[in-house]
């Protein structure tokens, strides 16, 4: 009579290929993940059956908030740099080094260029504490026209992207179309949302 | 395990050299890796927002005559407070009609009267009183319906005395 063996399965289980995988995907999303510069204002768009994915450089942002405050943002350092430059000639301010530094690495401002030399000579906590007046834009004072300007001189191959929020009131969207519309802007693009259920 | 062995004490004096296993616990590495893994798959955002591409006029200089259009081929959207959008045909004593952002508003006019109307005109006019959502709804309503000329043009105090006047 043979006896009846039991076979007894190791219970460690060969891990590798799992970990394999978890470090693929770990990898993956490390390396797709973009990370989000803390805006001054939190914009919620408006949602559109639009398909065109907005460019992943040389766009120029303007953002509209909520108050109808108005923020101004361009992608790529270099060009960053070279716009203060040009911003600083044009209203006869001197920039230092450091705050040519810290303007090319912000996200979107809101400041009036007069204040901004005070602005970047702050302490990164201070400057997100601040709470921004947003850029003028109105006939008397237009520095949106300045800044579009003077970045489209910097980067000719710049887009422009209109990023208001869905509350916004119409006449400050208005203005901002209308300073595009001055400077030879006719074709921009309006930065929405996917449309929820479709 | 990593013990030092004596000399003295055991009986038989030979060095053992110990076979370490050359198979690591990956229970805390594992854990490691889904607890990133579980961190990026959760903050990335997968939806990067969408453009729409807008193309404006230029604006009309001096000299520069418009051409002609017939009337009765203009249909004119005005964006008012509230969500409303007030529409109505043509130029001359237009019966001004209210409607809203929904498929059997708008959209269903839009269609309705370009189906009717040959080379249809629709201008677009947002009032103070309408916000930045209702611009791009009603863009986005043209896309839709595929309106092929279409244009976004400001307010006249004549469009703000009809929808007064309209009271709806």
């Amino acid at each position: 009579m043979g006896k009846v063996k039991v076979h007894r399965a190791s219970t460690s289980i060969d891990m590798t290929p799992m970990v394999d995988l978890a470090f693929l995907l770990v990898t993956f999303f490390m390396l797709t993940a973009t990370a989000t510069p803390d805006e001054p204002v939190t914009v919620d768009m408006p949602t559109s059956v639009s398909e065109i994915p907005i460019p992943d450089i040389n766009v120029l942002t303007i953002s509209v908030g909520k108050d109808g405050k108005v923020y101004f943002n361009m992608d790529g350092k270099y060009n960053r740099e070279a716009l203060l430059g040009k911003i600083g000639e044009r209203y006869n301010i001197q920039f230092t080094e450091e705050e040519t530094k810290v303007f090319s690495v912000l996200s979107s401002t809101g400041i009036p260029i007069g204040q901004l030399k005070q602005f970047l000579s702050m302490e990164r906590e201070d400057r997100s504490a601040i709470n921004q007046p947003g850029i003028p834009c109105d006939s008397v004072n237009n520095e949106l026209k300045d800044w579009i300007i003077f970045s489209r001189m910097t980067n000719p191959k710049l887009r422009i992207a209109v990023k208001g929020d869905s509350e916004a009131n119409y006449p400050v969207i208005k203005t901002v179309i209308k300073t595009l519309i001055d400077n030879k802007v006719f074709r921009f693009n309006l930065i929405t949302n996917m449309e929820k259920g479709v | 395990m990593a013990e030092i062995s004596q000399g003295g004490g055991k009986k038989d004096s030979k060095v053992r050299s110990k076979k370490t296993s050359t198979k690591i616990d990956m229970t805390p590495m594992v854990d490691l890796a889904f607890l990133l893994l579980t961190f990026f798959v959760m903050t990335t955002t997968l939806n990067k927002p969408q453009t729409m591409e807008i193309n404006m006029p230029e604006e009309v200089k001096e000299g520069d005559i418009p051409p002609p259009v017939n009337e009765k081929k203009v249909l004119t959207i005005i964006l008012g407070d509230d969500d409303k959008v007030y529409w109505y045909i043509g130029m001359t004593d237009p019966i001004v009609e209210v409607t809203n952002f929904s498929d059997e508003g708008i959209r269903k006019i839009l269609l309705k009267k370009n189906a009717e109307i040959d080379k249809m005109v629709v201008l677009i006019k947002a009032t103070d009183e309408s916000r930045y959502k209702n611009m791009v709804d009603i863009l986005d309503e043209m896309n839709i319906t595929n309106m092929k000329r279409y244009v976004l043009v400001d307010i006249t105090p004549v469009d703000k005395e009809l929808i007064k006047e309209s009271n709806l």
